[in-house]
């Protein structure tokens, strides 16, 4: 399905969606309480059938975090982008991880990083940085730790 | 007596000349010294992209089983050097002192490239990487790049065989001192 195909169909779903384009792949803004149930339809939409979940990250833009989805159709070859702005001092989202299994492990990912709470999340906790590290974010702009950072 | 006058720059020995022959004289710390620099046996451990550039070392086309570096140890306890080949984070850290800890003496070290020397591209606004591996271990040689060219690491592994063939410690080359 190319892009303007998708914006059509995606549209349909969900009415105060916007789009951007000019990238190889059509990205869908959307608020944080219309993510989970978009996510749900793009997945169970027969003509779209986006079942893999290829990327997820976050971004730190030090007004406000933006989580990033990418998901693909392994059918139909089709990509699109999700965008959810957030905001920065209470980053909170509905999860991911019933929709998209991989969700789980990127979510633990962004959380440890970026401090983003996933609500319902099945087992929001560190995924790779050790103990001790709870609250403290090292991916965000902002972040300070004066014994093993050195600042340009 | 023709071969041993040729490769006397290499094989630490003085000939005696004698009416019929010569006698070949030696310490024998030099000549472990020299036995020891020509089989340096390497341990396999790479964290970034300059282990990718160490494999193209062990490959045919730079090959440095030329001087000796051939057998890459997939065990510390039967390596004698190890090539720091990429970033140390600090969870990588401990890992590092274990197996430097857990190969016998003599053993050697090299830090092979930017990130191994100093934390490289990640010296700057990072919360996890070891600003060097000299702060974990003693190095022995360090090696320029990013990451450094094959001829780089052979320089760098001919420089390590020099040095052990000298018999000097860290300390005396540091200090000048024989």
């Amino acid at each position: 399905m190319q892009n303007d195909e998708l914006q059509a169909n995606v549209s349909q779903l969900l009415t105060t969606a916007t789009f951007e384009e000019g990238g190889d792949w059509l990205t869908v803004n959307v608020g944080a309480d219309e993510l989970l149930p978009l996510a749900s339809q793009l997945r169970d939409d027969q003509a779209l059938t986006f079942n893999y979940l290829f990327c997820l990250t976050c971004i730190d833009w030090k007004t406000h975090l933006t989580m990033v989805y990418h998901l693909t159709s392994t059918q139909y070859r089709h990509s699109l982008v999700l965008k959810v702005k957030l905001d920065r001092d209470r980053p909170a989202v509905e999860s991911l991880a019933f929709v998209w299994r991989t969700a789980e492990f990127h979510e633990r990912e962004v959380y440890e990083l970026f401090g983003v709470d996933f609500i319902h999340h099945p087992d929001l906790r560190l995924l790779i940085l050790p103990d001790g590290w709870e609250g403290k974010n090292p991916l965000r702009k902002d972040f300070e730790d004066p014994i093993n950072m050195i600042r340009l | 007596m023709a071969y041993v006058n040729d490769t006397a720059s290499q094989f630490p020995v003085q000939v005696h000349e004698t009416p019929d022959g010569g006698i070949v004289l030696s310490k024998l710390d030099d000549v472990i010294n020299w036995a020891r620099s020509n089989s340096l046996w390497p341990l396999t451990f790479a964290t970034s992209c300059c282990g990718i550039e160490m494999m193209a070392v062990a490959s045919a086309k730079y090959d440095f089983s030329r001087f000796g570096f051939e057998v890459a140890r997939a065990s510390p306890r039967q390596a004698d050097v190890i090539i720091i080949a990429g970033t140390i984070v600090n969870k990588m850290a401990p890992v590092l002192k274990r197996l430097y800890d857990q190969m016998p003496d003599p053993k050697y070290v090299i830090a092979m490239g930017a990130c191994a020397i100093s934390g490289g591209p990640f010296f700057y606004n990072t919360y996890s990487v070891v600003k060097g591996a000299d702060h974990i271990i003693p190095v022995d040689v360090y090696v320029a790049g990013c990451p450094p060219r094959p001829e780089a690491l052979l320089h760098a592994l001919i420089s390590l065989q020099q040095k052990i063939k000298s018999g000097l410690t860290r300390e005396q080359i540091k200090t000048g001192k024989d």
